[in-house]
């Protein structure tokens, strides 16, 4: 109401001053008067006020009325619009993607704007040649910086950088879906600033890095230093995770170490099926000696010359007995899945059709002799040892070709039924002509390529992939062929990769620099990791049965919006939504059936929340409702908050409406997606990161200032 | 009062074998068919030689054998293991729990026959 006020002042002002005038006068010019005077004066005026006064006092009001509304002028020229012109300057000066100021006003105020308008102009362009030199200085820098974040998000592993503290500097989607998985509710439990102990233990991190430095400082080579370990998660998975310590290019010996690199990979199945195995191992073995002892006992037995008729009967019956059980037992091991999950040779997905093109063009290579592929297979994925394998395919053909002079060999790719394929080496021999005795035993002699010899053998090749090989003959046509059966890739891990946004913010080396802690209160604003949320509801009160229908948030690291660490989460509020709501926020009573109720999806965006700053705009709406959950769930939001509309009210104490959508059109900020959870709270990050260099110019600078600020601004005594 | 052995093993098919084996010899022979089964009869019995399985319902071999040596009454007790479980560390634990001997199967029973003689002479 200040603005109105000081209005009022200069409107009113000049009218009372005329008035004082005038009164002064009166009284000065009666001094002057002797009391003969005075009193002939009273005598001639007084019967003329009742009748004329009113012209007086309508005179006096005139001349105040055309003052005020020059005051008015004066003030709209000289105050509002030079207010205006300093809070947009102000603006500017924060931001120099802010909109130019409006040439309004007088001629002095029009020349005042241009000319802010113009230096701020030479300051773009100021701006944009440093901008381009700092931007080709960096390039090489960021191109290694995306190559390395490129390689991580293609690495087969699990993969996580952090500072020393365990803060996460960088991770690949591969650790993303890995710490999905292992999380107790599916929180998101990795993000950029977030601490790697809530995934994994501190302890056995803590002692893998002692390990490491110990082994530096012992003049291990700090290269090749790495440690290893398994540690069970709070779900009760196995990682196995091999740490790396990561130090100063340049630092010579035993440097400090800088932060650590963990390869993470979930041996939880591996290892069941392996205790399984074991356990099923240990139990055979035993089973068998028992069962060979009876046996050998009773043998032993029946060998005994004076054996009764009835003795050897009984005997004779425990063999047939254990003879029974071996064979049942065999059937069960055959039919378990034990022999499955058997060691096998390290095999890589390969596209079938690749796999027949590299083999033909090696034969014709090797052989000089054509090859045709016929591939009729289509799009079979193979889990393969594509080298060995194709060196055992080489290896036949020179065979072939050494016995037939025109071979024309051909290669085909078949599915075999199952989780199988056939890959078939044949040629066209002779009509009516037997094979030559020197193919037949050919797949188990040791390949020998090129003059060196493995001690490997093609039936060997066939084995690694768990298959095998033989040598068959075409029913219809007779003709010789080599098949190899091979093992198809699961099918779930030839689907292409887990599709992630365009740019998804993996990384964040800045956080190498992050201090270790301090008060939250003590740090600026732009280094405080913030979580801006917002929510939609059924209606405005929560004490009155309105419930969180949708929560949306995302993060704030190091001043960048990390888009793709969000939350967008729909929520069943166990009751009707309003017909009324439903144009604001579009979210109908079908799109919420199903989902997880508030209670259920709380514990996500609280471990979402950890750890850093809760922002809103009139953040403490949203808050009352977490608030009213908090006796239920035990899931306490003491998290510092700020809230945008205070912020920008101390940006900016003159405006009028400090709504989502004003405060974007001042600074600049095109909004999209309003009125979904996600959208605002997107919407609310943006402004949130253009105002802190404005509150700087204010001296607000860490969090602590800003929350004594947002306590004593005007808006802040509003009881929500 | 002939030598009493106790065979303690819940495999049908060897106890058959052992007994007749035993009987043989001219052994007293008992038979039981768990491990609770084989402490009684073993404060029962007395018997001067137990052949006892490691593996049995209930109480194990090797927890009889605890059981036995934490006993001094049956002091006089010989144990004889008799056993599928053939690890080293199975080895290890049957003779730290106080067997006499310890025989994996399977067995020769002419071995073992000179074995049960030796520990009974």
């Amino acid at each position: 109401m200040k603005p109105d006020r000081r209005l009022l002042v200069a409107v009113l002002a000049p009218g009372l001053a005329l008035a004082l005038w005038l009164g002064l006068g009166v009284l000065l010019l009666g001094a002057t008067l002797g009391p003969a005077q005075r009193a002939a004066v009273r005598q001639a005026i007084g019967p003329l006020l009742p009748s004329h006064g009113v012209l007086a006092v309508g005179w006096w009001l005139a001349g105040a009325a055309l003052a005020a509304w020059a005051a008015h002028r004066l003030y709209r020229a000289n105050v509002v619009a030079p207010a205006r012109l300093a809070n947009a300057a102000r603006v500017l000066a924060g931001d120099a993607s802010a909109p130019e100021l409006p040439v309004q006003g007088g001629s002095a105020m029009r020349g005042i704007a241009s000319a802010v308008n113009s230096l701020a102009a030479q300051r773009g362009t100021l701006t944009a040649e440093m901008a381009r030199l700092v931007d080709e200085a960096s390039r090489s820098v960021a191109e290694q910086r995306d190559q390395l974040a490129a390689l991580m998000s293609e690495l087969d592993h699990a993969v996580v950088v952090c500072n020393p503290d365990g803060r996460i500097l960088l991770y690949n989607g591969r650790m993303r879906d890995l710490s999905r998985r292992l999380s107790p509710h599916g929180a998101e439990v990795i993000g950029l600033g977030r601490s790697i102990h809530a995934l994994i233990d501190r302890a056995p991190i803590d002692h893998a890095l002692e390990t490491v430095e110990r082994r530096i400082a012992r003049g291990g080579d700090p290269s090749a230093a790495a440690a290893k370990f398994v540690t069970a998660t709070e779900a009760g998975h196995l990682l196995q995770v091999s740490l790396a310590p990561v130090r100063p290019a340049a630092a010579e010996g035993a440097a400090a170490v800088t932060g650590f690199v963990l390869l993470a990979d979930d041996i939880t199945g591996e290892q069941a099926a392996r205790a399984r195995r074991d356990a099923e191992l240990l139990r055979l073995t035993e089973s068998t000696r028992a069962s060979v002892a009876s046996l050998q006992a009773a043998l032993e037995m029946l060998d005994l010359p004076d054996l009764g008729l009835e003795d050897r009967e009984r005997f004779l019956s425990v063999l047939r007995d254990e003879v029974a059980a071996m064979g049942a037992r065999l059937d069960d091991l055959a039919e378990s899945s034990l022999l499955d999950v058997m060691t096998r040779w390290p095999l890589q997905e390969m596209l079938g059709a690749d796999l027949t093109a590299a083999a033909q063009r090696r034969i014709v290579a090797a052989t000089g002799q054509p090859v045709a592929a016929h591939d009729a297979a289509g799009e079979l994925w193979l889990n393969v040892d594509s080298f060995g394998l194709i060196q055992a395919l080489t290896f036949l053909a020179l065979r072939v070709a050494a016995v037939h002079p025109e071979p024309r060999m051909w290669l085909r790719l078949a599915q075999a039924g199952g989780t199988r394929a056939n890959l078939d080496l044949g040629w066209h021999a002779p009509e009516g002509a037997r094979l030559p005795a020197t193919l037949a035993g050919v797949q188990s002699e040791p390949i020998d390529l090129d003059g060196t010899t493995t001690p490997v053998s093609v039936r060997d090749m066939a084995e690694r992939h768990g298959g095998e090989v033989w040598l068959e003959r075409d029913r219809k046509s007779g003709q010789p062929f080599f098949r190899f059966l091979l093992p198809l890739a699961a099918s779930e891990a030839a689907a292409p990769a887990a599709a992630w946004p365009s740019r998804p913010e993996f990384y964040d080396f800045d956080l190498f620099a992050a201090g270790a802690g301090g008060a939250l209160d003590e740090q600026p604003l732009s280094a405080v990791p913030c979580t801006v949320f917002d929510t939609e509801t059924t209606g405005l009160d929560p004490g009155g049965g309105d419930e969180i229908i949708q929560i949306g948030a995302v993060r704030i690291v190091n001043g960048r919006i990390l888009r793709s660490e969000c939350i967008d989460q729909l929520i069943d509020p166990g009751r009707s939504i309003p017909e009324a709501g439903i144009p604001i926020h579009g979210i109908h009573p079908h799109m919420v059936r199903g989902k997880p109720t508030i209670a259920e999806a709380l514990p996500a965006f609280h471990a979402f929340t950890e750890g850093s700053v809760l922002v809103g705009h009139n953040v403490a709406f949203d808050m009352r409702f977490l608030k009213l959950k908090e006796a239920r769930t035990g899931l306490r939001f003491d998290q510092p908050l700020l809230d945008t509309l205070l912020l920008s009210s101390i940006v900016h104490p003159d405006e009028a409406s400090h709504g989502l959508d004003a405060i974007a059109e001042r600074l600049g900020v095109e909004v999209s997606g309003r009125h979904t959870a996600l959208g605002d709270a997107v919407a609310t990050a943006e402004l949130f990161v253009r105002l802190i260099p404005l509150l700087a110019q204010q001296g607000i600078v860490t969090l602590g200032q800003a929350r004594a600020a947002s306590s004593t601004s005007q808006f802040a005594r509003l009881e929500y | 009062m002939g030598i009493k052995v106790l065979i303690a093993d819940d495999e049908p098919n060897i106890v058959v074998s052992l007994e007749f084996m035993l009987k043989r010899e001219g052994y007293e022979v008992i038979v039981a068919r768990d491990g609770n089964e084989a402490l009684e009869a073993i404060r029962r019995e007395r018997p001067n030689l137990v052949l006892l399985d490691g593996m049995m319902p209930g109480l194990s071999g090797f927890g009889v054998c605890e059981a036995v040596r934490a006993d001094l009454s049956l002091g006089g007790t010989r144990i004889l293991m008799l056993t599928a479980k053939g690890r080293e560390a199975d080895v290890a634990r049957g003779v730290g729990a106080g067997a006499d001997a310890y025989v994996i199967k399977p067995f020769s029973t002419r071995d073992l026959m000179q074995q049960v003689r030796d520990m009974l002479a």
